[in-house]
């Protein structure tokens, strides 16, 4: 790290001020705002009652029954449709991570001159507006879309194959939303990655296996990770895929957060306290992932 | 000598561009052998042949008579010390040299006893457990050293391997190096080049150039005997003159000198013509008359353990003379004549 030249330290804090200001306007505060509500009482029709509360999270973890002297039992409702949306996005992630790779792993094998093209082109879908990609994709994969038709014109399947309003969909829509979120980040860490290793182990009788296992992939680890939590993160909290291209039966975190705060039957407290729910179980997996690469580094 | 690499009729091209234009040598086992020639001459190609990260366009690469050409490089009893080293760098020291031995399938405890023993050979065994970006350039050179003899290959490759260090410690793994290849007994294919690191260290050199062997030889006859223009310029420094050869007698050529002197030096029956004759700068000794060849000193350079007395022949030809900086040597003042006499061998006629 270069030495601090005097001075330097006078003018970091002018410097980082725009920085601490952006930080606090766009991210502390809202997250403040939205937890404050969390705890205040539903106003009908939406906006909160200043009163303090807890019902928003009694709402999400417990029933209890319909006149409320029960004892609290844990309710599945809420907690499933969070398991839901996890899976639906670690399937995503997958399969960003399957096409993602071997993409990145090509544009950056490219000739240097050809790789500006090829992200390019990696980028050029994600100029049109996101929810019109994913109405275009219920188009493409509807009954009477270019998909279930031409399979059919090719006599390959009888009747069209049930796709929109299934998981599937859903994860499809999410894998395509995603895509480049996974694809960028390993291409920067494949295009730093030292080719002269790959010929290092095949020259100590490593097999192409061996080399991606204990060599290539550790060292483009950090790329991965990046890009796994660039599609992850999002595809949990996204509400447009599963509303256009899943059915009822696939509703997400980000559809029920979305209904909480728009609809006509909105709760204010409960969207904020589902939306609270959801980032203290990312932060709790980051916080789990960081402390389990610093333990691996001094091990 | 019993041949651990033969090359034969190696081609290797890149689209329109020909690398190498048919080599054929053979390494002797043991042998430490150098390939020397200038930047872009095809070093680093034919060394990549070997280990098999190119292909062989045409030719065949034998190792102990086994044709391998086509094979994987991670399936040639062959290793490499790459010139930027290529040390794995997540991995501590002590497994990097470990690699190669696991993926021969030794077992733990066997193969960090043997990188052990190699990093004591190197002197690095304090050093074992830390990453090779935590050690400086010349220990990062030793550790890929380790590395590429821990699995006890028949023939090692070095891509030179001293170029990135300083001077003193490039002296010193020069030693280091050549005690190392004696006590193994491996085949070192050495590039580099450094004609000095080639003299030095060298049982044999193959001088390149443009993608051809030029010479082959020990390192004493590849300096006292080039046998073209290329090889006599290449190696060492030396004065290279257009002569004229009047006759030759009994294995020995009067040859004419640009200003008209004429010497003689050996050459083969039948050679007639122009031909480019090489006297090194050393074999010569000045006096302030008599002589085979008469120069007017122009400039006199110091150079430590060397003085260079820089010279004009009659005919205005450059013309070095190197003494040895002794207080017994009387260094001629600029604008003397002085009379060059030739020690016997100093002149060689060249074929090219
Ligand atoms: N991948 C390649 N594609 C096209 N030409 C190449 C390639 N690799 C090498 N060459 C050409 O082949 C010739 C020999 O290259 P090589 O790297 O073997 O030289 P070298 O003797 O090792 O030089 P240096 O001392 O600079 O390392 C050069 O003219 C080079 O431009
Ligand atoms: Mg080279």
């Amino acid at each position: 790290m270069a030495a601090r030249r005097p001075g330097e330290r006078s003018l970091l804090v002018p410097l980082l001020l725009p920085t601490w200001a952006m930080i606090g306007v766009f991210m502390v505060l809202p997250v403040g705002v939205m937890a404050l509500y969390s705890f205040l009482t539903r106003e009908f029709r939406g906006g909160v009652d200043w009163t303090f509360s807890l019902s928003a999270y009694d709402q999400f973890f417990f029933d209890r029954g319909l006149f409320g002297d029960e004892a609290p039992r844990l309710q599945w409702a809420y907690i499933s449709i969070f398991w839901r949306s996890i899976w639906q996005a670690v399937i995503a992630t997958v399969l960003c991570l399957l096409v993602g790779f071997p993409t990145a792993w090509f544009i950056a094998t490219r000739p240097a001159r050809s790789r500006g093209v090829w992200l390019f082109l990696i980028t050029v879908p994600y100029w049109v507006n996101l929810l019109i990609r994913t109405v275009s994709l219920r188009f493409l994969l509807r009954d009477t879309g270019p998909l279930n038709q031409g399979l059919m014109s090719l006599g390959l399947v009888d009747a069209p194959l049930p796709v929109v309003n299934t998981n599937l969909a859903v994860q499809l829509g999410l894998f395509y939303s995603y895509l480049p979120f996974m694809v960028l980040p390993i291409y920067a860490a494949v295009e730093r990655y030292n080719f002269a290793l790959s010929e290092a182990a095949a020259d100590l009788y490593a097999s192409r296996w061996t080399t991606l296992r204990e060599i290539v992939l550790p060292l483009v680890k950090p790329g991965i990770v990046a890009g796994c939590l660039l599609v992850f993160v999002p595809s949990l909290g996204a509400f447009l895929a599963p509303d256009l291209l899943g059915g009822a039966k696939t509703f997400m975190i980000g559809s029920l957060i979305d209904e909480q705060i728009k609809g006509s039957q909105g709760n204010w407290p409960f969207g904020a306290a589902v939306a609270v729910i959801l980032m203290t179980l990312v932060l709790i997996a980051l916080v789990a992932y960081a402390r389990s690469v610093t333990r691996e580094r001094s091990a | 000598m019993k041949a651990a690499i033969e090359l034969r009729q190696v081609v290797k091209r890149y689209g329109a561009t020909t690398a190498l234009h048919g080599v054929t040598l053979e390494i002797g086992d043991n042998e430490f052998f150098t390939l020397l020639g200038p930047s872009g001459c095809g070093k680093t190609t034919l060394l990549r042949m070997i280990a098999g990260f190119e292909d062989v366009t045409e030719g065949q690469i034998l190792l102990f008579g086994e044709d391998i050409s086509g094979r994987e490089p991670n399936r040639r009893p062959v290793n490499t010390v790459f010139q930027q080293y290529a040390l794995f760098p997540h991995m501590s020291v002590i497994d990097n040299v470990a690699f190669g031995l696991k993926m021969k399938g030794m077992d733990l405890a066997s193969r960090r006893q043997r990188a052990g023993r190699m990093l004591e050979m190197v002197h690095l065994l304090a050093f074992a457990d830390r990453l090779p970006s935590q050690l400086s350039g010349g220990q990062q050179q030793r550790v890929a050293l380790a590395r590429a003899l821990a699995p006890e290959p028949k023939v090692l490759l070095l891509d030179e391997p001293l170029s990135a260090l300083d001077l003193k410690l490039r002296q010193a793994m020069r030693v280091e190096l050549k005690q190392l290849q004696e006590e193994t007994g491996i085949t070192f294919v050495f590039v580099t080049h450094d004609q000095e690191e080639a003299l030095t260290m060298s049982d044999r050199i193959a001088v390149m150039s443009a993608g051809r062997v030029q010479q082959v030889g020990p390192p004493r006859e590849i300096y006292e005997a080039p046998v073209n223009r290329f090889v006599a310029d290449f190696i060492g420094e030396t004065n290279l003159l257009e002569v004229e050869v009047e006759a030759v007698e009994g294995g020995m050529a009067r040859v004419v000198l640009p200003g008209g002197h004429r010497i003689a030096c050996p050459a083969a029956a039948g050679t007639a013509g122009r031909h480019h004759l090489s006297i090194r700068p050393e074999r010569l000794a000045i006096a302030s008359q008599g002589g085979e060849i008469e120069a007017t000193v122009e400039r006199v350079v110091y150079l430590g353990t060397d003085l260079q007395i820089i010279t004009r022949l009659d005919g205005g030809a450059a013309f070095d003379v190197r003494l040895q900086n002794s207080a017994r040597v009387a260094v001629p003042a600029p604008g003397t004549r002085v009379g060059l006499h030739l020690e016997e061998g100093a002149a060689r006629l060249l074929a090219d």
